[in-house]
């Protein structure tokens, strides 16, 4: 494989942030001074901490954190000697607010997550974030829902706010490796700053779509220890990282290290399993939101339908990041219908 | 019957939908259309309305102070800061439908009419804050509220340019709008754009957790809230019946435009206009009052 960058490849563990999801937002300071701790000494290039839905994202809507957010990155960056702590902030949940703080605390940088096609609400904070002295990214997240020339035209308002990167961000796990050829080849050819690659292992392709998304040129890439993100997880960033060695691509990043915190650190934490099961499966196939997961089950107990049902209802109304609430709406829905049914 | 005169700063789709509003004010009479860019729809339009229409901003006022008493400000937060020291200076009552939040914040179907005419600027909150606070206002008044958090999800094509680069301030300003008005210990507020096609109506949902639960006092108080609301918007309606878990009560509601400028889904651009227009008006009737007193003495 040839790799069509220059750049260097610079790898973002998000599973302290994405994570947060599986954990319901429980987080505790020892686990998060832990994971860090062991991923810096791996050699990992980012750790994100926020709160799953990015900074501020401590609500009823969401599920509240256990310990605030800004208390795990203040820990995370105290444990970090060489990795650098990276946040997430989604304009319309967190401001710039949080961002100061966060950035006051050692926070380095952040990466803006829009909607694919809203990216003009994230000019502030992109442009507030480089004032603070951050690296400043920008994340076109549901990055299947929209047209190849779409993802281009927002990725390049991102570019004009003055972000340095804009990633191609697969929120639902819907994107085959094609797919995620051609949108990553489109904004490599249209940008002049770095591209970057999010994925979802919902249809089990997250290795694979990065392993293109690299050879396309996309040089900021995510991944998550043992799959400790939304729905099925992210690209498994030890699988990732012995892939790429096999490739002889070095980053830099210990392989037996990793694999060890994977098992020993990470592992311990993940409360139930990460493996594709039904709901998660039904996230990649209908292209839905990946956090939406726990909230469609929580909901389906409550009110007795299956969540699977919801999930599907939910990416038909084309429901986007954020819109947790919508859930309960269509269970409730769900069961009108049923008793006109019966 | 004589008529206050008004003029609306702003020509994007608040200010727009506003203009097809005032249309039908018996106190208010529109004057003039100001915008900044001259081949804006809205600029067009109230040309077309037959409404003076100026494409210098601000300065439109600075230059015939006396052609109005009120000015609707629908431009931006950080443009609405320099218009309303203006305003000010002029003696003009600003009428605030940006998220600036420099005058008190005003819900009309929860604030008590303004007592005297000393405000000199009044703020309408946001979009969302209109559709929310009059809920948390409700349960508040049965129950306690001690956690107040809204969702406003509006469609994409609503959300015009100063919405988008100003979602901070709606944040922020529907946050104090629902502990200030609302009346919620600790408030949170969060905006989503949805672009699907066709658009989605808006909708809103409410969360609050409160002291003193009793599902049927607050049944009762949000359905009396609902009634008082339709009043100005006739298309404000739950979705579901209030949804209890332990101390948290969930009203899930839709809101759908009269469709004056944009189409009925843009509930969110008819409540925050609908309810600057009934304080605007409330503030014309006083005015009228006052005017008369004066004639007489």
């Amino acid at each position: 494989m040839t790799i069509n960058s220059g750049k260097p490849i610079l790898v973002t563990e998000v599973c302290l942030r994405d994570g947060s999801h599986v954990v319901a937002h429980q987080f505790t300071v020892d686990q998060v001074r832990n994971v860090t701790r062991a991923l810096d000494d791996a050699g990992m290039h980012y750790i994100e901490v926020s709160h799953g839905d990015g900074l501020g994202g401590s609500t009823l809507q969401y599920g509240k954190s256990l310990v605030d957010e800004m208390t795990l990155i203040e820990a995370a960056v105290d444990e970090c000697e060489s990795a650098k702590v990276a946040v997430l902030l989604i304009p319309g949940i967190g401001t710039i607010n949080e961002l100061k703080q966060a950035s006051d605390l050692g926070a380095r940088l952040v990466r803006v997550a829009t909607h694919a096609t809203e990216a003009n609400v994230s000019a502030q904070h992109i442009f507030k974030a480089r004032e603070l002295g951050m690296e400043s990214l920008g994340f076109l997240m549901m990055a299947h829902s929209v047209s190849v020339e779409k993802l281009v035209e927002q990725a390049k308002l991102m570019e004009s706010y003055g972000a340095e990167a804009v990633y191609v961000t697969d929120s639902a796990g819907a994107l085959l490796p094609h797919e995620v050829r051609e949108r990553i080849k489109a904004l490599r050819n249209s940008l002049d700053i770095e591209v970057g690659f999010h994925a979802h292992n919902n249809l089990s392709v997250a290795v694979a779509n990065t392993l293109v998304a690299i050879e396309e040129g996309a040089t900021r890439i995510d991944g998550s220890v043992r799959c400790l993100g939304a729905g099925a997880g992210n690209t498994q960033t030890e699988v990732l990282i012995a892939a790429l060695d096999r490739m002889d691509i070095n980053l830099g990043i210990d392989l037996y290290k990793m694999m060890d915190l994977a098992e020993d650190i990470v592992g311990p934490l993940i409360p139930g399993s990460q493996e594709i099961r039904k709901g998660s499966l039904v996230l990649g196939y209908a292209g839905v939101y990946s956090s939406f997961l726990l909230h469609a089950e929580r909901a389906g107990a409550r009110f007795g339908v299956d969540p699977r049902d919801i999930l599907i209802e939910l990416g038909k109304m084309k429901a986007v990041g954020g819109q947790e609430d919508m859930i309960l709406d269509v269970a409730a829905e769900l069961v009108k219908k049923d008793k006109v049914r019966t | 019957m004589a008529k206050i005169k008004a003029a609306i700063i702003g020509s994007g789709n608040i200010g727009t939908d506003l203009m097809y509003k005032l249309q039908n004010s018996e106190v208010i009479e529109l004057i003039a259309m100001i915008g900044i860019e001259a081949d804006s729809d809205g600029l067009q339009r109230a040309k077309q309305e037959g409404y003076r229409v100026f494409s210098n901003g601000i300065q439109a006022i600075v230059e015939n102070p006396s052609m109005v008493d009120i000015v609707f400000d629908a431009t931006s937060a950080k443009a609405h800061v320099h218009n309303a020291k203006i305003l000010k200076e002029l003696e003009i009552l600003a009428i605030d439908l940006t998220p600036a939040a420099i005058g008190p914040f005003f819900c009309p179907a929860v604030s008590s009419l303004p007592t005297s005419l000393d405000i000199m600027n009044v703020n309408m909150i946001t979009c969302g804050g209109q559709a929310t606070i009059p809920i948390v206002h409700a349960i508040n008044q049965v129950a306690d509220v001690t956690y107040g958090e809204i969702v406003a999800t509006i469609s994409s094509l609503s959300a015009g340019p100063g919405t988008r680069a100003n979602i901070d301030e709606f944040t922020i300003t529907t946050r104090r709008g629902i502990e200030e008005v609302g009346g919620a210990d600790k408030g949170k507020a969060l905006i989503i754009l949805n672009p699907a096609d066709p658009p989605i109506l808006m909708r809103d949902t409410v969360y609050c957790e409160v002291k003193n639960m009793d599902e049927a006092a607050i049944r009762n108080s949000i359905e009396e809230m609902v009634i008082k609301v339709n009043e100005y918007v006739g298309g404000y309606r739950l979705r579901q019946e209030p949804m209890f878990e332990g101390n948290c009560v969930t009203v899930l509601i839709e809101v759908e435009g009269a469709g004056d400028y944009f189409p009925p889904y843009a509930g969110n651009l008819d409540i925050m206009t609908a309810a600057a227009m009934r304080v605007g008006e409330d503030f014309a009737r006083k005015m009228l009052t006052n005017n008369m007193i004066e004639t007489i003495i």
